[in-house]
């Protein structure tokens, strides 16, 4: 984990070790811990818990290690999950809730619904992701701060 | 009003860990194994029932704020997993009863 204040945004970065499923949401634990000691609104953490946690298991089900990084700022929150490959071969099937290509033991896990990517864009207010076969994968997410503003996880 | 107490106390729940947490409020009743369906639709001080019983489901409960996880079923708990929720303060529960019967003790509180 490492903290650099700047002039006006927090660094957030966590290492997420692929297969690592004992330490797989350590990451967004920590990442609520210091949300919640810099006073933001409840919903706001709990959106960002959830995109980094299905950040979080992405990474360690389906790529070969990466990093979270956050960057918060005054108006909004900055996610960026990026992995070391080996990347999505058809990004339009990948975001379809309840696909997914998680091996079986995974899924005697509870893991792998295909709904990790989807409840991560439900979750910001800005979506991208970058990918190709055989290359890296990185998905950014940005969340307001304005607290009336839309609130994609109200269910 | 709900307390995890009421459980202990009325039914056969047995508290795994969290004791110093007995007395938290539940305000809902949620079932599910898939745990991104569970991270999407799972309410604040919800009590969880799963029969998934590995360290993640405390990493699930502890970042919804999840009132008390109920692992149903008389179901072995792993004991990394009760290691993980002493440590972040996670409320387990374990109980002979299956989802339906623990529905129903709700029901009988209160719960609507």
């Amino acid at each position: 984990m490492e903290n650099k204040i700047s002039s006006e945004s927090l660094k957030l970065e966590f290492e997420v070790a692929k297969e690592d499923f004992s330490r797989a949401g350590e990451a967004s634990s920590n990442i609520k811990k210091v949300l919640r000691q810099l006073g933001i609104d409840a919903q706001i953490i709990r959106r960002v818990a959830i995109a980094t946690y299905e950040a979080e298991i992405n990474i360690v089900i389906h790529s070969e290690g990466g990093k979270i990084t956050l960057y918060i700022y005054p108006e909004f929150i900055q996610i960026t999950a990026a992995d070391k490959g080996p990347g999505i071969e058809n990004i339009e099937l990948a975001m379809k809730e309840g696909f997914s290509t998680a091996s079986n033991r995974v899924r005697e896990l509870g893991f792998g619904a295909g709904m990790g990517l989807p409840n991560m864009k439900r979750c910001c207010d800005t979506f991208t992701i970058e990918s190709e076969r055989g290359k890296s994968t990185v998905v950014t997410m940005l969340i307001n701060m304005n607290k009336g503003g839309d609130n994609h996880d109200n269910h | 009003m709900i307390i995890i107490k009421d459980l202990v106390d009325k039914y056969d729940f047995r508290i795994v860990t969290g004791e110093e947490h007995i007395n938290r409020e539940i305000r809902g009743l949620y079932c599910c194994d898939l745990l991104s369906w569970v991270m999407s639709h799972a309410k604040q001080q919800d009590a969880w029932i799963t029969v998934q019983t590995h360290t993640n489901i405390v990493a699930v409960a502890a970042l919804l704020d999840i009132g008390c996880i109920i692992i149903p079923e008389n179901i072995t708990i792993e004991s990394e997993t009760i290691s993980k929720a002493v440590e972040e303060g996670v409320v387990i529960l374990r109980t002979p009863l299956s989802a339906y019967h623990i529905f129903c003790c709700f029901q009988e509180l209160g719960l609507k």
